[in-house]
């Protein structure tokens, strides 16, 4: 069994209430900075393959200079049906995206929706309320509403739930039939689904049909994945970009985090976070140990070592950590909660995330330990004589 | 037997020109059970060659041997072993404001393998000898400038040292407290028979030595 020994490090800190007070509110911001700015880019990353995921398709093709979800190029739906043709394909689906414009029904102001255009009897999009809704949307200009969109599009929930609602999108009259729910990201405020008809009917002359966006392709269930993708690879003209669904997704977080400046300014956001904590936390250890410099040298000197009062600082600093990390976490989460309300961004706290935080928190505190140590070593006996 | 026995020891501060010589050719023997007043005025080097019998620097030249070790050349883990075995009393108490009178005395203790229950109490029985039993739980903050000192005396005795070195723990001290902290050091030291050397300049308590030597200019002499 261990020996029973006097806490020092904890007698050290609970002594100076004010000074630990500091600490721990110093950490406590750190942290959550780096949850917010952690949660932010997740959110932003999650938010941007939100359209990815309920399409209902293991391979996905796009054109060759396709970016991202706003920044799409057309290619032509024959690409798609020569796909039908290789093995282990069961069946494909064109699909249609562009940005519309949509007259807020309460203010007539003009905002930008994200609209998804696909063949009702396909049943491409993987959400029960859109499946619910087919035979509506076979009538022409019908249309769902994303009930996760921002306020600026008006309060369509509110108005589809109290009667029947029209509004205009591409200055032509459409009828909200249905609500579901995806909600917002970074390049995009709100969604627009309706069928391929009524999207090619939105944009009149201006697009035509047989030019899509996306391809989705469904294979048998016995078929092997990487083997079709590479049968297509190799066998389709190369106008045309194949991908699995990761990587349809990888591509789309790709863009934000290497093309666009957001995913380093978040990450930059985080480091910030980290650099005040160690800062904040090196101040209090270094004066802490400067005040209490010719009692560690009388520790010296009754016979202790020097690692013996390094564990003395390293404890203060993890106790720090530990206790600092408590008030952080709590108010991340309802900063989360806050957020989530105000920009419907899915910001969602993970296991992962906070074990990952409550490292970083222990990392700092102990470099910030081992930066203020330094001056441990001036604690020299002889000079107390 | 010595407690502590020295011999040609030379010590210099400072590198080249700058290099001065603070202690030349000391000879000393201290027995068992001696109590030994140092004196000299400031600068003699008394307090330099404290910290070298305290094991708190390294010697440079000559031998230093304590309680039958010679620390000569020692490394520095060596030394800090040694230092185990000397009781030490400061000018300044250098208590730990955060731990209770009874803590700090229990600190020396921490490096044995004595238990806590059993340093607890040992801590209790040495407060209690130096009349500070009513003031166990307190904080150093809460004590006179004497009590503190008497704390400091039984912190540098509770682990019954050898050699207990002090330097000038009268200092900061009244005539009265000054007086009543020597002679429990005297009557502390028969009782658990160890050595005593104290640097003092104070005059009021020089006749609680059995001998008394003088530094000057770096030498002994008497």
């Amino acid at each position: 069994m261990l020996k029973r020994r006097i806490p020092l490090a904890w007698k050290q800190l609970t002594k100076e209430r004010g000074r630990m007070m500091v600490a721990i509110a110093g950490i406590a911001f750190a942290d959550v900075l780096m949850f917010l700015q952690m949660g932010f880019r997740s959110a932003l990353f999650n938010g941007a393959v939100q359209v990815h995921n309920v399409l209902d398709g293991d391979i996905f093709l796009v054109s060759d200079r396709y970016k991202a979800l706003i920044s799409l190029d057309r290619f032509t739906e024959r690409r798609l049906y020569q796909a039908l043709g290789f093995a282990g394909v069961e069946s494909v689906s064109p699909v249609y995206l562009s940005p519309v414009q949509w007259k807020n029904p309460e203010n007539q102001q003009v905002w930008n929706l994200y609209a998804i255009g696909v063949n009702p009897a396909d049943q491409t999009i993987l959400l029960p309320e859109i499946r619910a809704k087919t035979a509506q949307l076979k009538q022409p200009d019908t249309v769902l509403f994303d009930a996760g969109a921002r306020k600026e599009f008006g309060r369509v929930p509110q108005l589809f739930e109290s009667g029947n609602l029209t509004t205009e999108v591409e200055n032509r009259r459409v009828d909200v039939v249905g609500l579901f729910k995806l909600g917002t990201s970074f390049g995009i405020n709100g969604h627009l689904i309706t069928s391929d008809l009524n999207f090619l009917r939105m944009f009149r002359e201006r697009r035509q049909k047989g030019l899509i966006d996306v391809g989705v392709v469904r294979l048998k269930p016995d078929a092997n994945l990487d083997q079709v993708l590479q049968n297509l690879r190799s066998n389709l003209p190369n106008d045309v970009r194949i991908m699995s669904k990761s990587e349809f997704m990888n591509q789309e977080k790709n863009f934000w985090n290497t093309s666009t400046p957001v995913g380093y300014v978040f990450d930059l956001g985080a480091v910030i976070g980290f650099i005040v904590g160690a800062v904040v936390v090196y101040q209090i250890l270094y004066s802490d140990v400067s005040d209490h410099l010719p009692e560690y040298a009388t520790l010296k000197a009754i016979g202790f070592n020097d690692r013996y009062l390094l564990s003395v600082v390293f404890q203060e600093a993890l106790i720090l950590a530990c206790i600092g990390f408590l008030p952080g976490f709590a108010i991340s989460l309802g900063f989360y909660q806050v957020t989530r309300q105000a920009t419907l961004l899915p910001m969602v706290m993970t296991v992962g995330r906070a074990l990952f935080v409550l490292m970083l928190t222990a990392v700092m505190c102990t470099i910030s330990a081992a930066i203020s140590v330094r001056k441990l070593r001036s604690a020299d006996p002889a000079d107390i004589f | 037997m010595n407690a502590i026995s020295i011999q040609n020891l030379d010590h210099y501060y400072g590198q080249g020109h700058l290099k001065k010589q603070v202690l030349s050719n000391i000879n000393l023997e201290i027995k068992s059970g001696e109590i030994v007043i140092m004196t000299g005025p400031s600068g003699s080097g008394k307090t330099t060659l404290l910290s070298l019998i305290g094991c708190l620097r390294s010697t440079q030249s000559g031998s230093l041997n304590i309680l039958g070790q010679e620390l000569s050349n020692a490394s520095k883990p060596q030394l800090v072993q040694a230092r185990q075995q000397l009781g030490y009393i400061f000018q300044a108490h250098n208590l730990l404001d955060c731990l209770t009178v009874r803590e700090n005395v229990m600190m020396p203790l921490e490096l044995s393998n004595i238990p806590y229950a059993t340093a607890s109490v040992l801590s209790e029985k040495m407060l209690t000898s130096v009349g500070l039993g009513q003031r166990i739980d307190y904080y150093p903050e809460d004590l006179s400038g004497g009590q503190k000192q008497r704390v400091a005396i039984a912190r540098a005795l509770v682990t019954n040292p050898k050699i207990v070195l002090a330097d000038e723990p009268t200092a900061a001290l009244d005539k009265k407290s000054g007086r009543d902290v020597v002679e429990l050091m005297q009557q502390l030291a028969k009782e658990q028979s160890c050595t005593i050397l104290l640097v003092t300049h104070d005059n009021r308590i020089l006749d609680i030595a059995d001998r008394i030597i003088e530094l000057e200019d770096g030498k002994l002499t008497k």
